[in-house]
């Protein structure tokens, strides 16, 4: 179990505060950030503009597999305004490598090059940097590069990755294979399914997508000669790990390296790994010894950036004749591209989705088997929800597909199945903390009701119109520590969080956390956490992030996270300011530390006699009459506190329901209605839990109908734009009805669970199943995301009689 | 996505236009709204040399209507203006051009894009080809010699290719003729997208009954086309009910042969032309 608990008593050994503590947390309160960042005052990474800073743009690869036979940049230098271009040859950096630490029948390392070499493997692999006075220029120097290649057949499919004799994407990979693991087995489990009632197989795949932060990604680097130290703002959720990755390739020492990061637009994953390009850059400005900004355009965004989310599926249930599932058996096969991403490897969908498959669903027995196949298409990173949308939707459609063939109605089976007893230990020996399974899903299925959708798709039928229902539910592990990453076998096992709070004569704090806000509103809820600890208005609290100098460490944000693990961190560090704030007052006062408490604003008698004495108060004797303060007590006001998770983590949960209408006529899937029970334990702000929410499904839903990337039979990408990479719009999207469940997390610091991926991880299991709920009377069933129009309208064509 | 180098002009009225057009030769450009040709030169896919800027022509921006009961749309209206003009402003019998402009691009786009650039561009699922084809509009180019007037089966000659000389400047676009009980309707996954197909219906409706009409597809050729085949079932008329509808959506969809495209092979289009087809109909009854 978790001994932060018994910390966070220690620190706060005189008791909770009476006023502080629940005026803040809870509270929508409006985010701090908007002010600036909707009147065009925020500072994006492309915002930054630095004297005599050169731009720079990267010759990519035209093919998709090729030994690189010569580099000529000769006629580049040519270019009016290109001031400077390197190979790989030129600027002799070291390789990301990103680790496991599995055996070699598990897991296969393999390099990636700051600069591809002699060996290009995607198109749009960064082959040379060009650098220039301006944007322009520097693309204008791009058509001057001569790349000569000698082209290695593509492989442009997992299929195709494993079939015998497949040419090798990298060569110490037998089979393309990065990552191979069989897991659980329950034994008899072959007996189970042999004497089953019943047994259902989902066959699905879903579509390669695009994480797609509206800010793509960018850099700017410059060397800062009186700190000696290399500047990189850089638009990333992990600066620490940049740092630590641009310190090994440019070979400095960690402090020669501070990595910064300005406001950003987005992140979802795609920035939580290391790119090749920011490093590239910052190797330029080195060499030039001028500040180099890059900014992806959004062409190089779709196609030469982090991918996700294409995954194979071959998965069989079985049933007793009552709906219970008796036994689990999965083949999980994840394309992760070209590379594998640091630093969580080609490993994180495949490990993820073998992990976590049964889900809210008490399966007695599992076995499953998870690759990583490595093609010739741009690598992958984490993707919001990370594996979880999809093994939910097969896991989800495995139990729509059993209610069938027993024709039981789909919320029963779910009910006779969903995990009701906590804490529960799965047959993928994972430990689930309590939450809201069978009440999320009971409330969906009301709200559905009491909507009158039920009543509207019986209506639409008799009309010969074609409403669908569909549900997914869900639960989704948050707040992973350092013991669940390391049972990954990460190399580089990320899980804590570190933050300091200090205050100054004004009473006024600043607080770090090792956390990184992409959008998730950390400056505001952060500040919630910590108001509510010592009792101060969150106008007198500043949050400190995405400065590795500023901040002593951190994991940056992913994984839900942040509130969970880095709130908690920042609710210890000022609990630790608050006794210490409690023992200068006691002092002054000649009473023991228990004898005060923290009130709103400062601190007074516990029995309630004498003033409140104020934080700037307290301030004045810790800095400026230090003479006054006892003597075990140091001067200045800052407390740093850690925090980790020493268990499975603690798992949110949710179950969302849709309402579909499909056209026949044209195939179009019109979400008519879409309701989210939710329940991440305590919403620090409920109000920043429902944006996170309507985020998440907006991209879930582009994934279930929309989105796509897509490659000809040479990888040449065929979605280059957003004409053909379809992002829904707000006229695609809709609203979202939340409803909120609170089942508060015993482990971390205020209660809470994360929130940031469950909206993505419900959506397209949810909309499936409409879909195919909708589609019944045509026989068809559809396991292959995104739907298109053009499927729905065949599904119809095939068994509705169109008068012509 | 960065424009190559170019040089640039900007005209002072569209004689100038046109004498710049001239004198720079057929590496030059006209530039209004920019909504399609600015996208094509940051992707490097076109990379005038010149670009002569008509923006600032304000006195093509305009809709006249006359005695002849036409409606003369200067070049440099706005798909907006026209999304937003009054019944007055519009002249009796155009209100499917207001209609149709929900269907172009998004506000943004719509805001700063031209008639004039949108039919200049000719693009083959472009609401304004569509519309000019389907209800017979001229269009007026004034060139060094003069003005002359294009007749819409004239105009459009393939993918992105008019009959405008490349010394030409289209200046206006006349449609000759209200079309009281027209409708135009599309399909593309997502809402302001490029149609995969778009369809305009024009009909000739009297009493109830139906006594002709126009029918013009887009998507479906290089070039906005209409289908004779569906219209020789409206010609043939009938009751303005389902059964003539079908009748013609069936008949527009068996003869287009739709090319493959991205979005979708020959048979969905088909079905895609159905469906539009009869909307269209049942939609241009209700004005």
């Amino acid at each position: 179990m978790n001994d932060t608990t018994a910390a966070h008593q220690r620190a706060t050994g005189h008791g909770r505060p009476t006023t502080p503590g629940g005026a803040w947390i809870g509270a929508s309160v409006g985010r701090r950030e908007d002010p600036r960042l909707l009147t065009g005052r925020g500072r994006f990474t492309d915002d930054i503009q630095l004297p005599g800073m050169l731009h720079a743009q990267f010759v990519r690869a035209t093919v998709a597999h090729a030994t690189v036979t010569g580099i000529d940049l000769s006629a580049v230098l040519d270019v009016p305004g290109v001031v400077a271009a390197f190979t790989a040859e030129d600027l002799e950096l070291g390789d990301i490598t990103a680790r496991l630490g599995r055996p070699a029948s598990e897991f296969v390392a393999t390099a990636m090059p700051v600069l591809a070499r002699d060996r290009v493997r995607f198109v749009g692999e960064p082959l040379a940097v060009v650098v220039a006075r301006d944007a322009y220029a520097a693309e204008d120097g791009l058509e001057a590069a001569k790349v000569s290649y000698e082209p290695r057949p593509p492989v442009v499919s997992a299929a195709r990755a494993l079939a015998p004799g497949a040419p090798l994407v990298h060569d110490e990979a037998p089979l393309n294979t990065l990552l191979d693991v069989s897991m659980f087995a329950t034994e008899g489990i072959d007996a189970v399914f042999d004497g089953a009632p019943h047994v259902v197989r989902v066959r699905a795949s879903t579509g390669r997508q695009n994480a797609l932060p509206l800010e793509t990604r960018g850099a700017v680097a410059s060397w800062d000669a009186r700190e000696d130290q290399l500047l990189l703002q850089t638009c990333t959720q992990v600066p620490h790990q940049v740092r630590t990755v641009a310190a090994r390739c440019l070979r400095l020492d960690e402090r020669a390296v501070r990595v910064v990061v300005p406001d950003m637009g987005g992140g979802f994953g795609l920035k939580c790994v290391v790119g090749r390009e920011e490093i590239a850059v910052a190797a330029a400005a080195l060499r030039l010894d001028r500040p180099v900004k890059w900014i992806e355009d959004r062409k190089d965004a779709l196609t030469a950036s982090f991918l996700a989310r294409e995954q194979h599926y071959d998965a069989r249930a079985a049933f007793d004749a009552d709906g219970r599932i008796l036994a689990l058996d999965a083949d999980v096969v994840c394309d992760m591209g070209a590379y594998s991403c640091y630093p969580f490897t080609a490993g994180i969908e495949p490990l993820m989705a073998s992990a976590e498959m049964p889900g809210v669903y008490k399966v007695p027995a599992y076995r499953v088997r998870g690759r990583a196949v490595t093609t010739n298409k741009a690598p992958t990173a984490p993707y919001r929800g990370v594996s979880r949308p999809q093994y939910v939707m097969v896991m989800e459609r495995l139990f729509e597909r059993a209610a069938r063939e027993l024709g039981m109605d789909p919320v029963e089976i779910r009910r006779r199945n969903v995990i009701t007893d906590f804490p529960y230990t799965g047959v993928n020996r994972i430990t689930y903390d309590p939450g809201s399974y069978r009440e999320s899903l009971d409330l969906c299925e009301r709200l559905v009701r009491e909507e009158g959708w039920y009543a509207a798709r019986e209506e639409a039928a008799a009309e010969g119109r074609h409403l669908g229902i569909g549900y997914a539910c869900f639960s989704e592990r948050t707040g992973y520590g350092s013991a669940a990453f390391a049972q990954r076998k990460m190399e580089v096992v990320p899980g804590f969080d570190i933050s300091e709070v200090r205050m100054d004569t004004s009473g006024a704090v600043v607080v770090t956390t090792g956390t990184m806000s992409h959008g998730q509103s950390h400056e505001t809820t952060m500040a919630q956490i910590v108001a509510d600890e010592l009792g101060l208005d969150i106008a007198k609290v500043r949050i400190h992030q995405g400065d590795t100098d500023r901040v002593t460490y951190g994991w940056g944000t992913f994984a839900s996270r942040s509130i969970a693990v880095g709130g908690s961190a920042v609710r210890l560090a000022a609990a630790k300011l608050g006794e210490k704030l409690c023992r200068i007052a006691a002092a002054r006062w000649e009473l023991s530390p228990d004898a005060v408490e923290l009130v709103t604003g400062g601190i007074r008698r516990r029995d309630g006699t004498g003033e409140v004495v104020g934080f700037p108060e307290l301030a004045d004797i810790a800095y400026l009459k230090a003479h006054l303060l006892p003597k075990d007590v140091e001067p200045g006001l800052s407390a740093t506190a850690t925090f980790d998770v020493f268990n499975d983590g603690t798992f949110s949960n949710a179950t969302h329901g849709v309402v579909v209408e499909l056209h026949p006529g044209t195939g179009q899937v019109e979400i008519l209605a879409y309701l989210c029970v939710e329940d991440c334990g305590v919403a620090i702000n409920p109000q920043v839990v429902e944006g996170q929410c309507r985020g998440g499904i907006a991209q879930g839903i582009a994934g279930a109908l929309f989105e796509q990337v897509t490659y000809d039979d040479q990888g040449e990408p065929s979605a280059t734009s957003f004409m053909d990479y379809k992002v829904p719009t707000a006229h695609e999207i809709p609203d979202v009805l939340i409803r909120h469940l609170q089942t508060p997390c015993a482990f971390t610091e205020t209660g809470a669970k994360g929130a940031g991926e469950g909206g993505t991880i419900g959506a397209p299991a949810a909309v499936l199943n409409a879909v195919n709920d909708a589609l019944r009377p045509t026989g068809t069933e559809l396991d292959t995301t995104p739907i298109t129009p053009e499927t729905v309208q065949r599904a119809f064509g095939r068994t509705v009689e169109h008068p012509s | 996505m960065k424009p190559a180098p170019f040089v640039y002009h900007r005209a002072r009225d569209a004689v100038g236009a046109t004498r710049l057009l001239a004198e720079l030769g057929d590496e030059s450009k006209v530039i209004a709204g920019g909504q399609s040709l600015v996208a094509m030169m940051n992707f490097r896919l076109a990379r005038p040399r010149h670009l002569v800027d008509v923006g600032g022509l304000r006195e093509l921006d305009y809709l006249r209507t006359g005695p002849d009961g036409a409606l003369r749309v200067g070049a440099l209206t706005t798909h907006h203006t026209v999304e937003t003009a009054s019944d007055e402003r519009l002249g009796s019998g155009f209100a499917v051009l207001r209609a149709a402009m929900e269907w172009v691009g998004h506000l943004p786009i719509r805001t700063r894009g031209t008639v004039g650039g949108s039919i200049a561009h000719a693009d083959a699922t472009a609401e304004w080809c569509l519309l000019a084809v389907a209800l017979d509009a001229e269009m007026v180019a004034l060139g060094p010699g003069g003005e002359r007037r294009i007749p819409a089966a004239d105009f459009f000659q393939g993918y992105y290719t008019s009959a405008l000389d490349p010394d030409e400047l289209l200046v206006e676009v006349v449609f000759p003729r209200p079309a009281r009980y027209a409708a135009l309707t599309e399909f593309a996954e997502r809402r302001g997208d490029f149609a995969t197909v778009s369809t305009v219906v024009a009909l000739d409706l009297r009493d109830g009954a139906v006594h002709g009409g126009r029918v013009a597809l887009g998507g479906v050729a290089p070039l906005p086309v209409r289908s004779p085949e569906a219209e020789a079932v409206l010609a043939r008329g009938g009751p303005a009910g389902p059964e003539l509808f079908t009748a013609c959506a069936g008949a527009a969809a068996a003869a287009a042969g739709p090319p493959d495209g991205v979005s979708g092979d020959g048979d969905y289009r088909a079905a895609l032309i159905r469906e539009l087809v009869r909307r269209a109909c049942e939609e241009a009854v209700s004005r």
